[in-house]
């Protein structure tokens, strides 16, 4: 991580201090979420209640509100983040927060339960709440993992620019085709004419596209054209070449598309459970205290 | 044609067209010469529908044709129209090549042969000049051109472009778009690089290079032109290829040459380019003359817009006014002015009213115009017109006794001069009662103009006091015109300089044997000041600029440092005696001052105060220096990446940015919330791109403003609406007229012309009922689909969120924190070694 020393001369605010969100100010949300728990726990385990700990109990009811009202903030974030209004705050603090006091709500709703599950709609908000924090959890996995692939892959260069690119070579691959007889013309047309992209999620978050008409029509000319006397000036040899560098271009641009994929694939679940559980935990406040 | 005219006026733009217009008013014998076949040639090659702009708004417009900003063909319909109905005498077809004569009887000869006669000469021919033609032997019947109008018109033909710049190679790509034309096109480039092109052309030639569509030749010049063939100077010797059309783009060479040649005696001279040959030249002293030798002087002109040629005139953008507006007000004026109308006051009279206004009553706009030119040293040189232009671009205040002018670590890069009264300079910022004054005549405050940096000391007015504020635009062109105001401003600021740098209660006296010797030098990007283990013992002030210092470890030059412009360098050697211990580099152009080291060597030795406080900068470096010698064993991957990275964002113009925003990608996940934030700060439009841009160790440094010490931007702009804010912000205000000269002379893409999309519909009416866009930049669709009425496409540049709570949009909105923004001082130190 690269650290730099802010000798704070400018008139302006600077935090130049540059930390990623997890340690953001030396993990402080960390720190506020761990003592959240051992709180929590050591509550829990120093008050007897009877005949045994559930969510209906006054301490039940405070972690009850805790998670609620966490779980409300929590949700913010989206808002937080697309609401780009003037102030001191930042996004990266905002995220740090989320993370950590999310990760804090595992101890918190369970507790809450007390260890009382069952196939109810109370359960059934416990059991998205996990959800919603596992697909959190996998998420930060992948920011962790994935952006020094995305960069490293890219090169410097855009998406724009790998698209134009690609493009560019099927112009040529295009020009170069027109002296080709009929069978080698539809193997260089296969692969002008196919989506590249195509093939579904699986292969978007694979980077595996079996179906790959480039790839196929270079195999079938490197097939017929091993028993192929070497001409000067074959138009083959140049469709070959061509062939190979829209292999390359297209393996970056797979790749670039299935890391980026990777990082918001998680989102799809995280964010729509997000809203189930805040229907479900609706319904378990209202039924509890409509039952009670 | 033997009847002369009352005035002949050469060029139809704006200026030109104004001025015939008012003389067919006034009912005077004229003439209109115009090149082309039709008016105003330069904003009829403007691309179409383009919207024009009347800026400056509060000039009002003094002219027998109506100009108001809109599309382009409107603006010339509007003309073309109203010359006819005044009955304007306009000449089509007519370039002219020469004026001999003089006042009362000049003979104006044509390209073609003809001549027109006049009593008056009015130049209007703007700066935009002549195209360069070809130097080599052409052969009867070869075809060579200089423009291209529809490449869609040749067919079959081997044509050959020559010149790499954004025209020469939009019109090869013109001629080799479609296959079918079956032109057979090469495109000839004099050195290796396309260096003034743009990077999407140069990407467009090169890729229509490799698919083999058209041959380029690079570090080529054409030897001889014949029919039906071209031969080429290549590096590898002579080449021949067919060629049945020459497409000539190589730049054009600005009228000066023309305009100091009229009316001039000629004398065989010396040729600076050819040395041992004779050229014919302009005899000193005879046609019209310019300020300097500049390449961006203006002529001499009186206040009346007379050359030294008596009877000759000259207005508009040559004579260094490229607003139209002005130009169209000028046309207007010297047409009264040589109509005998001496009581004229010109159209900018009310903005110096406003500006004067504050000063004691009981003076005329002329008069106190006098008053400011007598009064202040550097600007004795100028001209009344050109006084009266000055005072447009700057500003007079009255300072009440104690009131701060400007305060010590201030961003502004404009100078100051006193009229009247005198000022203080607090020199030592912990005791404010230590002053040094400054009286009247004298300047102040540029330290700020011409290194860029913050204000050096607090100054406040001692007295009662009339100040002029100058701005940068005002300064740098006032150098240009009077070169003795120029060579003052560069001595004091020496002086001054080196008083502020080294404090230790220096006097002027005490300085002046080293500010005699010294010595400003320009040093291009990379070029060393000092090298390792050389002899040497002078002492290098960084002017302007930035540099670098490298030592050598292990046979690799390290980086151990960045020094900003107003630093010093070179004091070990001269102190500690010996070789160079570390080479100092300019990280981009720079300017030093060069100070004898045996003049310090005798300043210190009588100024111990002095000799103590360069040990104390020497004490800081040597720390450094031991720190990488140190660690070069244990460190060395360390050291090497550190070394690296430095390089890397100095090559991406770090050195002279003062404020840039960096992307760590360990920790960016793409999400591009950094640009919508951005544009949702800003009228929707995005002023950044963070994808493209270069990297090096996952350090990436976006397409996004740095606020350059220096902007390219601010270079050249008619309307001067780039600025320099409080914080350091370069901005571009609303009087931007959409020229795009900012965008061409950013270097590093950052400017983007764009116009405003409209408003979108609320955050959460977009999240609960789908309406708009969403965040973000719309869609161009979109954008096109809600618009109404036309809007103009205007520069867009970052701001740093000036004026916006919590600064920095990009950063603030950055979710991971891999968006930061650093100044270079504070990022490139070895500190972030010993993390």
């Amino acid at each position: 991580m690269l650290m730099v020393k802010n000798p704070a001369r400018s008139r302006r605010q600077r935090t130049s201090s540059h930390d990623g969100f997890l340690q953001y100010r030396n993990f402080r949300w960390a720190k506020i979420a761990a003592a959240i728990c051992v709180a929590a726990i050591a509550a829990y385990l120093m008050i007897d209640v009877q005949p045994r700990p559930n969510g209906g109990s006054a301490e039940g009811y405070i972690l009850g509100t805790i998670g609620a009202l966490l779980i409300l903030w929590l949700t913010l974030l989206g808002v937080r983040k697309r609401a780009m209004t003037p102030g001191r705050w930042s996004l990266k603090a905002w995220t740090s927060a989320h993370v950590y006091l999310g990760l804090s709500l595992i101890v918190i709703a369970t507790l809450h339960t007390g260890f009382q599950f069952g196939w109810n709609v109370h359960t059934l908000a416990y059991a998205l709440m996990m959800l919603v924090i596992a697909s959190g959890i996998w998420g930060i996995s992948m920011y962790g993992a994935l952006p020094k692939a995305l960069s490293d892959n890219r090169e410097m260069m855009t998406e724009t620019q790998m698209l134009e690119a690609l493009r560019s070579i099927d112009r040529q691959l295009h020009d170069a085709a027109q002296p080709l007889d009929q069978h080698h013309a539809d193997l260089v047309q296969s692969s002008l004419e196919q989506d590249p992209f195509g093939g579904g999620l699986w292969a978007r978050l694979t980077g595996r596209y079996r179906r790959c008409a480039t790839r196929a029509a270079q195999a079938e000319l490197r097939r017929e054209g091993a028993f192929r006397p070497k001409l000067a000036d074959d138009p083959l040899e140049r469709i070959d070449t061509l062939l190979e560098r829209k292999g390359a271009i297209l393996h970056r641009v797979r790749r670039h598309l299935r890391l980026k994929a990777l990082l918001e694939v998680w989102l799809y679940v995280h964010v729509p459970v997000t809203f189930a559980l805040i229907s479900a935990l609706s319904a378990h406040i209202v039924s509890v205290f409509f039952y009670w | 044609m033997s009847d002369a005219f009352r005035i002949a006026i050469v060029g139809s733009g704006p200026a030109g067209l104004s001025a015939a217009g008012r003389a067919a008013e006034l009912g005077l014998s004229h003439v209109l010469l115009e090149k082309t076949d039709h008016l105003s040639d330069t904003i009829y090659k403007y691309q179409k529908g383009k919207h024009v702009m009347a800026t400056p708004v509060q000039l009002a417009l003094r002219s027998p044709l109506d100009f108001d900003a809109g599309k382009r063909e409107a603006v010339l319909g509007t003309w073309d129209e109203q010359t006819a109905k005044h009955g304007v005498n306009v000449m089509y077809h007519a370039e002219v090549k020469a004026i001999t004569g003089q006042a009362g009887d000049f003979t104006l000869a044509l390209t073609d042969g003809r001549e027109v006669k006049a009593e008056t000469v009015i130049l209007a021919i703007g700066t935009q000049g002549n195209p360069n033609l070809m130097r080599c032997p052409i052969e009867d019947g070869a075809v060579v051109q200089y423009t291209l109008d529809d490449p869609a018109e040749y067919n079959d033909e081997h044509i050959t472009v020559v010149g790499g710049g954004d025209a020469g190679i939009e019109n090869a790509l013109g001629l080799a778009a479609e296959a079918a034309q079956g032109n057979s096109v090469t495109l000839c480039n004099r050195s290796a690089e396309f260096s003034t092109a743009k990077g999407p052309n140069v990407a467009a030639l090169l890729g229509a290079r490799d698919a083999g569509r058209m041959q380029v030749l690079t570090e080529t010049t054409p030897a001889k032109v014949e029919k039906g063939w071209i031969t080429f100077d290549t590096r590898d010797g002579e080449l021949r290829i067919r060629c049945d059309r020459v497409i000539a783009r190589m730049g054009s060479a600005p009228p000066r040459a023309f305009v100091e040649a009229c009316c001039a005696e000629f004398e065989e001279k010396d040729d600076p380019r050819n040395p041992g040959r004779t050229m014919r030249g302009v005899k000193a002293g005879t046609g019209v003359q310019f300020t300097s030798s500049d390449r961006l002087a203006y002529p001499i002109l009186s206040p009346t817009f007379e050359t030294t040629v008596p009877g000759i005139f000259v207005i508009g953008a040559l004579a260094g006014y490229p607003l139209i507006k002005h130009c169209m007000n000028q046309g207007y004026d010297v047409v009264e002015f040589i109509n005998g109308n001496t009581q004229l006051k010109p159209a900018d009279e009310p903005i110096l009213e406003k500006k004067f206004a504050a000063l004691p009553k009981g003076r005329e706009v002329s008069e106190w115009l006098e008053v400011l030119r007598t009064n202040i040293g550097i600007l004795q040189g100028l001209s009344p017109l050109q006084m009266r232009e000055f005072m447009l671009d700057s500003d007079v205040r009255v300072y009440q006794p104690g009131e701060v002018i400007f305060v010590r670590g201030a961003r502004e890069d404009s100078l100051f001069a006193i009229a009247e009264g005198s000022v203080l300079v607090e020199v030592n910022p912990q005791d404010p009662s230590i002053t040094v004054p400054i009286g009247t005549g004298e300047i102040f405050g540029e330290v700020g103009l011409i290194s860029g940096r913050t204000r050096g000391a607090t100054i406040r007015a001692a007295e009662r006091s009339i100040i002029v504020e100058i701005s940068r635009l005002a300064a740098l062109r006032l150098q240009r015109q009077v070169p003795s105001a120029q060579k003052e401003i560069t001595r004091i600021s020496i002086e001054r300089q080196l008083l502020q740098l080294f404090k230790a209660g220096l006097t002027k006296e005490d300085v002046a044997e080293v500010v005699a010797g010294a010595e400003v030098r320009t040093v291009r990007a990379g070029e060393a000041v000092i090298s390792e283990g050389e002899q040497g013992s002078d002492v290098f002030v960084i002017r302007s600029g930035s540099m670098i210092v490298e030592k050598a470890v292990g046979g690799k030059p390290v980086f151990l440092s960045y020094v900003p412009a107003g630093s010093f360098v070179g004091e070990m050697a001269l102190i500690d005696g010996g070789l160079r211990t570390a080479t100092v580099k300019a990280a981009i152009k720079a300017d030093v001052i060069r100070l004898p080291g045996e003049a310090f060597a005798r300043l210190m030795a009588k100024k111990p105060a002095l000799e103590a406080r360069v040990r104390q900068d020497m004490e800081a470096r040597r720390i450094v220096n031991s720190f990488v010698e140190e660690r070069k064993h244990s460190f060395s991957g360390a050291v090497d990446l550190y070394s690296q990275t430095a390089k890397f964002l100095i090559d991406e113009g770090i050195g002279e940015a003062t404020d840039v925003l960096l992307i760590d990608e360990n920790l960016c996940v793409g999400c591009d919330n950094c640009e919508k934030a951005c544009a949702d700060s800003h009228d929707g439009l995005s002023r950044l791109d963070r994808e493209a841009g270069k990297t090096y160790a996952h350090l990436h440094v976006p397409t996004s403003c740095r606020h350059c010490e220096h902007p390219h931007c601010m270079a050249d702009c008619p309307p001067n609406a780039i600025h320099r804010g409080a914080d350091g912000e370069v901005f571009i205000d609303d009087t931007c007229i959409g020229c795009g000269n900012c965008q061409r002379n950013c270097p590093y893409g950052v400017i983007r012309m764009d116009k405003v999309p409209p408003k979108k519909p609320s955050l959460l009416s977009w999240l609960f009922l789908g309406l708009g866009p969403g965040p973000g930049e719309p869609s161009h669709e979109w954008s096109v689909e809600n618009s109404k009425g036309e809007k103009p496409k205007k520069a867009i540049k970052c701001d740093m969120c000036a004026g916006i709570d919590g600064g920095p949009a990009c950063v603030r909105a950055c979710p991971t924190g891999a968006a930061i923004r650093v100044s270079p001082d504070e990022f490139l130190t070895v500190a972030r070694l010993e993390a």
